[in-house]
């Protein structure tokens, strides 16, 4: 037993590819993959699968299965939805403490701006007297099913970089984000559908596509997008005059001509690609199949406000959301860039309000109807808060990071609980402070991977979603 | 160390059965630290106990052996040379006790009995240390066989260490088919195939792959495939990325790479132009260009930025792709805090930072070689015209002496308007004011600008304002202005005042607007047009049309190409002079609504700007152009060229003796050229604009700590004694002989890419972690020859592609790919699918589609509605052509960062959110569905099909045939005939019937009815569709044999 560490590394990477090409059945392929960082982050414990998206076991026995989470782009204010504060209704037009200013940058107004009242009153709901405002009277319908974090905070002020680092966990662009190293730490336990789906409504999000993008990591672990109109994944439609059994015939020959050169060649790769066409033809069915509502009864449709399902909207994706955890997905992220309230705060937020609502609180609701919502964890919110003072006259809040509000449900998380508090003007943190990556560790810890465990090795560095920060916060954990 | 490299001993397993990997070796072998310790050490020690002495615990330092054997705080030595039991490192890596064990346990990180029995035997045998081998020049050893080609004598030599052979020799097609993969990107064609299996026949494999090999290295398709390989490590995109990403001109840095490969420009040279090509003695345009590659990173343009955060985050990422592209290492290690592992510290991390940080995020117009020519020719015209002045006016000198001495005593007293609060009334700007009071905006391309100052400058009687729009190299094109051609609009000024204990602005009233420039009065031009200004009633013109109260007016002072981006310079004489008491706050907006609205794409703010106030009576700018004025605040005796220059033309076009020759000179700039496009580079600031770098306290941009100088890490190779501290001395040093990681990662790169692994499996990681190479020897002989070689890639290609190691069948006995699956040994040639754009560009050429066309901007490719639609800000000039651009290489492609190609990033192409030094490869259904149903794959099965047809002889089996031959490089097999014919067969038969749309199936929505062969029917062309769309599909079509 006298080998250096990488010669037995490497050993073991022989025998997996080995065992794999023994497999034949190779599932996605992982050519040009490095198993050595597979290999690497739990070393002896596990072994790598030879498919990069298997099932595998958590590190500890998981919470939650899957997510399921509702990116609000743009940034919701937490003083007209979540956080209560009648002192700065009270200071209205007051100028903000100067000891609170002290180092504080907002992005576009001077700090030393005017205080604005919240625009909507508050009441308490639920058996734990859970305070929301009437923006959102479906999500406080749920509020004994909510876990609030309300003190929240972040690094970034501007929006790109802000909702980078909520989904990455870093500001500097090229890291995997959440879902990614959810699927890497997790494999996918869909046949037929991606592991990692994503769902836009309103308009793309300043972070782009690296907000759901795999970084470093392979690119089988990135997100893909079911779009709301046109194909939705895509290319999914087969060629003008192409029908289903005209591809099959394609399909047919492609296969037996794959295997005809793989008998010749015997490179393994060969069956992962024919592997591939046939989860690709999968797909023209079960991707059409998902996006079809028209098997959901009217009753469902009308509880999650979707009014017409044939059209693209936030409500529609919330209950695609629910039939893709359905059918095993294991990671769905549904962005709506709409929250950017700089003016005309008081009617922007309640269309927004008006428009998500409903289907926040209805997917919630139906995932705990279906015995989905203890192994899922729900996620809802946005890359930071916004100012108590005014921005532009006097309807709209600047980007802040020092506080905001997050909520969430499901798999292992208290119910009916608030965590954390800002002041009386809804500025600082005073009690509870959630970073980031203290929110990310916790998610992790929920579907069953410790932040400091889930690594990967690039550039000489064992990366991980956390960087070098994050504490699992025990007290959101029922 | 050379001792260390002659004990090695080979990883036992590889020789071995499989199973009986860990069976003990009998004769206790040396220990090579290298190889066996030094990772140990890495893995579980460096972190606490490495190079950082920030976080280093118990101050015990394991990395280097000095520290080790003095110990740390507790005086305890960790190793003890010769003494395993006495040695602290053994003892508490051996502990059972929770509390004593090292590494911690609740780091996961536990040493395994094998690590521990290797450093037992090295601290048993004196723990002795060497130097990470990459870190050590390499060193070019005899080939271990003469007469052989030294690539195959060391692969060879390896492999009868393993007891394996070389496979046999690829077949000739295949040979034939791999070389023009891998050497221009795309398949050969039947006729290549053919004529390159005769060569074979007639001179033997060796000198027919020989003369092919220099056949296609020659050909300029050559420059375009291994130019994508450089753009990947360059993070080259066409748009700027962040949440705007705005479309950005890079490609003609871009077409430079492509030029460089294809001339073979040595890749000593091939770097230093890019680093330092602006500091070259007489730099050219060309080198200016290159340098285009320190700025192919991110520029953020959100609202409300702060640039300078942003700039620093450019600045991470400009050395992160620098470190990765050239020594294989990624500083960001070091970029909070000393490196945890390699021999990089904190301040050694901003050492190399402040070689690129004194420098302007510039950009500078590419013209075409005529155009340059013709620049030159007016350049030699215009100092004729100046010389014949000086002929013709034989006293000059004293009347520009007289003329000047008048102006300067002319000239007001002007005082700088010092900015208490610098602002924008929308918050999306943050100006900033600089040491020459100038205020200068970047960030967020503002439509509708509006930026204030507000000061308490002394107003006791001051009578006018002066706004002076001034150059300055972050801005494009120098500036003054913002707009796409450095030039700006400046549509209001407003002054106002307010006195000590009032809570309002009370508007000073203007008059008398004076300018040194400005453009005739007319309507603003179609490319600034906007949605607010529907029924275009913006106009531009002189300098009273900023103080008339209206904003759809504007001072204007473009003097056309070639005199754009030069200063001007405005005064506004207040009506009343202003008095007020001390305390009196002055404030002075600029608004700037001239611009046109498409997300700032079309903004024409004013990006320099300095303002400066007098108490002279009646104060007024003279018709004098505003760089002599500026020339004269210099003393004579100071002046440089171009001051001289301006003041001499500025005098004579005021000059009656010389208004002749001032006419022609004008004429001769009505003949300056307008570029067809630009280029982002570096250019280094010099004067009040110098930048000191100071270290950022872990690497926060606002916490700047000490001041550090340009310099390089001490573990590389020393600084060459003469170089100058600049991006040019630092390229001397990164491509000085002695520089270990340059040749090395040069070489593994262009190996990686014929091989799909490099003889280091990770590029982008050349450092202590990274595991040692299979075939080192191999590396350091081929680094140190490419740089024997005049770092020509061509030679190196040359070279490996003629070793019998490249030629080798490549599907290996299942023995051997059973023993050695990731072909690490070599004894087997490469397969693998190839990259995104070699897909496309083969699926066109296959087709007959491929437009030839080396360079120029990147093209649209059709992209559906429902990707279009997922950006923050659509992309309205998003236009695919529908001509034969349309079918242009990958290469090619406009990137944009926030929405990747579908089609390439389907296929593993990176986005360039950051340096690339490895693609992977993934076999997914997107990247399947993409090769069945993306529009241009299902327009190249139909071109394909028309071109069996025409092409392919007169019988389905001949068509199959030569479909196979196009796609494979090989014939079709009679198993592979049958079941193509099967398909061929089904659906004819399903088209007379009726139930597919043989129009539709056939013909692509552009092929006219004309371009068809009359005798073809429609039901007979969608058939072969049916077959050609699975012929680009196969397996072996999409891969490298």
């Amino acid at each position: 037993m006298h080998e250096p560490v990488s010669a037995s590394l490497r050993a073991a990477q022989a025998r997996l590819l080995s065992r794999r090409w023994f497999l034949q059945d190779c599932g996605v392929g992982m050519a040009g993959l490095a198993l050595s960082s597979l290999l690497a982050r739990d070393a002896a414990a596990r072994s790598a699968p030879a498919n990069p998206l298997a099932v595998r076991p958590p590190h500890f026995a998981p919470k939650a299965k899957r997510v399921i989470y509702m990116f609000m782009a743009g940034a919701p204010s937490h003083l007209e939805l979540f956080d209560h504060k009648p002192e700065l209704a009270r200071r209205d037009g007051q100028l903000p403490p100067a000891e609170l200013l002290k180092d504080y940058r907002a992005a576009f107004i001077k700090p030393n701006s005017a205080l604005l009242g919240p625009k909507y009153a508050f009441a308490k709901h639920g058996q734990a007297g859970t305070e929301f405002s009437e923006l959102i009277p479906q999500i406080a319908s749920i509020a004994d099913d909510l876990c609030v974090v309300r003190s929240m905070q972040t690094d970034a002020v501007n929006h790109a970089p802000a909702q980078i680092l909520m989904n990455t966990g870093s500001q500097q662009f090229g890291r995997p984000s959440f879902g990614s190293w959810t699927l890497y730490g997790l494999g996918s336990e869909s046949d037929n559908l991606p592991g990692y789906v994503v769902l836009t409504s309103a308009k793309g999000t300043s972070g782009g596509a690296s907000n759901y993008g795999c970084g470093f990591l392979p690119t089988v672990y990135g997100g893909i997008p079911f779009r709301g109109t046109g194909d939705p994944v895509l290319y999914l439609s087969n060629p003008a005059g192409v029908d289903t059994r005209a591809q099959r015939a394609s399909l047919d020959t492609l296969n037996e001509l794959n295997a005809l050169a793989q008998a010749d060649l015997g490179d393994p790769e060969t069956a992962a690609r024919i592997q591939s066409y046939e989860m690709a033809y999968q797909l023209q069915t079960s991707a059409p199949e998902l996006m079809d509502l028209s098997q959901e009864p009217a009753a469902v449709l009308e509880e999650y406000g979707i009014k017409d399902p044939g059209q693209a909207s936030y409500a529609r994706n919330c209950l695609l959301a629910r039939r893709l955890a359905e059918r095993g997905v294991r990671f769905v992220q549904l962005f709506h860039e709409a929250w950017d309230q700089h003016g005309d705060l008081t009617k922007a937020i309640k269309r927004n309000c008006e428009d998500t609502d409903r289907p926040s609180a209805a997917l919630v609701r139906d995932l705990k109807r279906r015995g989905l919502l203890d192994d899922t964890l729900v996620i809802w919110g946005g890359e930071f808060g916004r100012t108590p003072m005014v921005q532009g006259g006097n309807d709209g809040r600047d980007h802040h990071n020092r506080s905001f509000t997050m909520w969430m449900a499901g798999g292992g998380l208290k119910r009916g609980h608030v965590h954390g508090a800002t002041d009386e003007l809804g500025f600082n943190v005073v009690r509870d402070p959630v970073h980031v990556h203290d929110l990310n560790a916790t998610l992790l810890h929920l579907l069953g991977l410790e932040h400091t465990r889930l690594t990967y090795r690039f550039q000489g560095r064992d990366f991980r979603l956390t960087d070098v920060h994050g504490h699992v916060v025990k007290n959101l954990i029922a | 160390m050379s001792g260390f490299r002659s004990r090695f001993s080979p990883p036992s397993w590889l020789s071995l059965p499989l199973g009986l990997v860990a069976a003990p070796v009998l004769a206790v072998p040396e220990v090579d630290f290298t190889r066996e310790v030094q990772p140990i050490l890495a893995e579980h020690c460096f972190h606490c106990h490495g190079p950082d002495a920030q976080d280093r615990r118990g101050g015990l330092r394991l990395d280097d052996r000095e520290a080790a054997l003095k110990g740390g705080k507790s005086g305890v030595a960790a190793l003890v040379p010769g003494k395993p039991a006495e040695s602290e490192l053994l003892a508490r890596i051996l502990s059972p006790h929770e509390d004593e064990v090292m590494p911690p346990p609740k780091e996961g990180k536990k040493v395994g009995p094998r690590e521990q029995e290797v450093l037992r035997r090295w601290v048993e045998a004196g723990a002795p240390y060497a130097p990470h081998w990459a870190f050590v020049p390499p060193v070019k050893a005899a080939p271990p066989a003469a007469g052989a080609n030294p690539v195959d004598a060391f692969v060879a030599a390896r492999l009868r260490s393993h007891q394996i052979d070389f496979s046999p020799a690829a077949d000739p097609a295949v040979l034939c088919r791999r070389l023009h993969l891998d050497l221009l990107g795309l398949p050969p064609s039947p006729a290549d195939v053919a004529a390159f299996v005769l060569a074979v026949s007639a001179q033997g494999l060796s000198a027919a792959t020989e003369d092919l090999a220099r056949r296609l290295l020659a050909d300029e398709r050559f420059g375009e495939r291994w130019a994508r390989v450089w753009l990947d490590a360059a993070r080259y995109a066409d748009s700027n990325g962040y949440e705007k990403d705005l479309p950005r001109e890079q490609w003609a840095w871009r077409d430079w790479v492509i030029r460089a490969f294809n001339r073979d420009l040595g890749y000593d040279r091939f770097l230093t132009e890019q680093i330092a090509g602006d500091l070259l003695p007489g730099a050219t345009q060309e080198q200016i260009v290159a340098t285009g590659f320190l700025r192919n990173g991110m520029v953020n343009e959100e609202g409300a930025i702060i640039p300078e955060q942003f700039r620093i985050e450019g600045m991470f990422d400009r050395l992160d792709c620098v470190g990765k592209a050239t020594i294989g290492l990624s500083l960001q290690c070091a970029q909070c805090h000393t490196h945890k592992f390699d021999p990089i510290t904190h301040d050694e991390y901003f050492g190399l930072y402040a070689f690129f940080n004194s420098t302007f995020e510039a950009q500078s117009w590419v013209y075409t070689p005529e155009q340059q020519q013709l620049i030159e020719t007016l350049r030699r015209d215009l100092a004729a015209i100046d010389a014949s002045t000086k002929a013709a006016v034989p006293d000059w000198a004293e009347r520009l002496e007289q003329w000047s001495a008048e102006l300067v005593r002319q000239r007001p007293a002007w005082t700088p308007f010092l900015a208490e609060e610098l602002a924008s009334t929308s918050g999306l700007n943050h100006p900033v004011q600089l040491a020459d009071h100038s205020i200068l905006t970047l960030g967020h391309p503002t439509t509708r600008g509006d930026i204030f100052v507000i000061g308490t400058p002394a107003l006791d009687g001051v009578t006018g304002l002066r706004i002076e729009a001034l150059t300055h190299g972050d801005l494009e094109f120098n500036g003054p202005g913002r707009s796409k051609y450095g030039t700006w609009a400046l549509s209001e000024l407003e002054v106002s005042v307010m006195p000590p204990g009032c809570d309002q602005w009370e508007k000073v009233a203007l008059r008398g607007a004076t300018a040194d420039f400005a453009e005739p009065v007319r309507g603003l031009e179609e490319e600034w047009k906007a949605n607010f200004d529907k029924e275009r009633r913006r106009i531009i013109g002189g300098p009273e049309l900023m103080i008339d109260g209206a904003n759809d007016t504007a001072w204007r002072a473009d003097r056309g190409p070639g005199r754009r981006n030069a200063e001007s310079a405005a005064v506004v004489q207040f009506t009343e002079p202003q008095r007020h008491p001390a305390g009196t706050k002055l404030r002075v907006l600029l608004r700037m609504h001239h611009s046109g609205d498409d997300n700032g794409r079309h903004n024409t703010a004013l990006g320099c700007a300095r303002i400066s106030l007098t108490r002279a009576p009646d104060p007024r700018v003279p018709p004098v152009d505003h760089a002599a004025m500026l020339a004269l605040e210099v003393p004579a005796g100071a002046r440089d060229a171009r001051q001289h220059t301006a003041l001499f033309r500025a005098w004579r076009a005021q000059e009656p003796a010389a208004r002749k020759f001032h006419t022609e000179a004008e004429a001769a700039w009505k003949r300056y050229p307008a570029a067809p496009t630009s280029v982002l580079h570096l250019r280094e600031r010099g004067g009040v604009h110098a930048r000191e770098t100071r270290l950022l306290d872990r690497g926060a941009w606002d916490r700047p700590k000490h001041a550090v100088q340009p310099h390089v890490p001490a573990a590389l190779n020393p600084w060459p004694e003469d170089a100058p501290r600049d991006r040019l001395g630092f390229a001397r040093w990164l491509t000085d002989r002695r520089a270990p990681l340059t040749a090395r990662v040069a070489v593994n790169r262009v190996w990686q890419t014929l091989f799909s692994t490099g003889l280091v499996e990770t590029p982008e990681d050349f450092g202590t972690r990274s595991s040692p190479p299979e075939h080192r020897e191999l590396l350091d002989w081929l680094a140190v020859d490419f740089m024997d070689q005049c770092w020509s890639h061509k030679e190196l290609l040359r070279r490996i592609v003629t070793s019998r190691t490249y030629q080798q069948d490549s599907s290996g006995t299942p023995a051997l790919r059973e023993r050695d699956p990731a072909n690490r040994l070599l004894a087997r040639g490469p397969r693998f699918r190839v990259d995104a754009e070699i897909v496309r560009d083969s699926a066109l050429a296959i087709a007959g589609l491929l437009h030839h066309q080396v360079g120029g901007p990147s093209v649209f490719p059709p992209v559906p509605e429902n990707v279009l639609a997922y950006n923050f800000v659509r992309p309205t000039y998003w236009q695919p052509p529908e001509d034969a651009q349309r079918y242009r290489r990958g290469l090619y492609l406009f990137r944009k960062r926030s929405m990747p190609d579908p089609m390439l990033s389907a296929f593993d192409a990176p986005n360039a959110d950051f340096a690339c030094a490895r693609r992977v490869r993934s076999n997914t259904p997107l990247a399947a569905l993409t090769g069945l149903n993306e529009p241009v794959f299902v327009e190249a099965a139909q071109a394909l099909a028309l071109r069996l047809w025409r092409e392919g002889g007169g019988s389905d089996e001949s068509r199959i045939d030569l479909a196979y031959r196009l796609c494979t490089a090989r014939a079709a097999r009679p198993a592979e005939q049958a079941v193509a014919r099967r398909l061929l067969t089904e659906a004819r038969g399903r088209l007379q019937r009726g139930e597919l749309p043989a129009a539709e199936v056939a013909f692509p929505p552009r092929l006219k009815a004309a371009d068809l062969p009359a005798d073809a029917t429609p039901a007979e062309l969608a058939a072969w569709t049916l077959v050609a769309r699975v012929m680009l599909n196969l397996d072996e079509t999409l891969t490298k044999p």
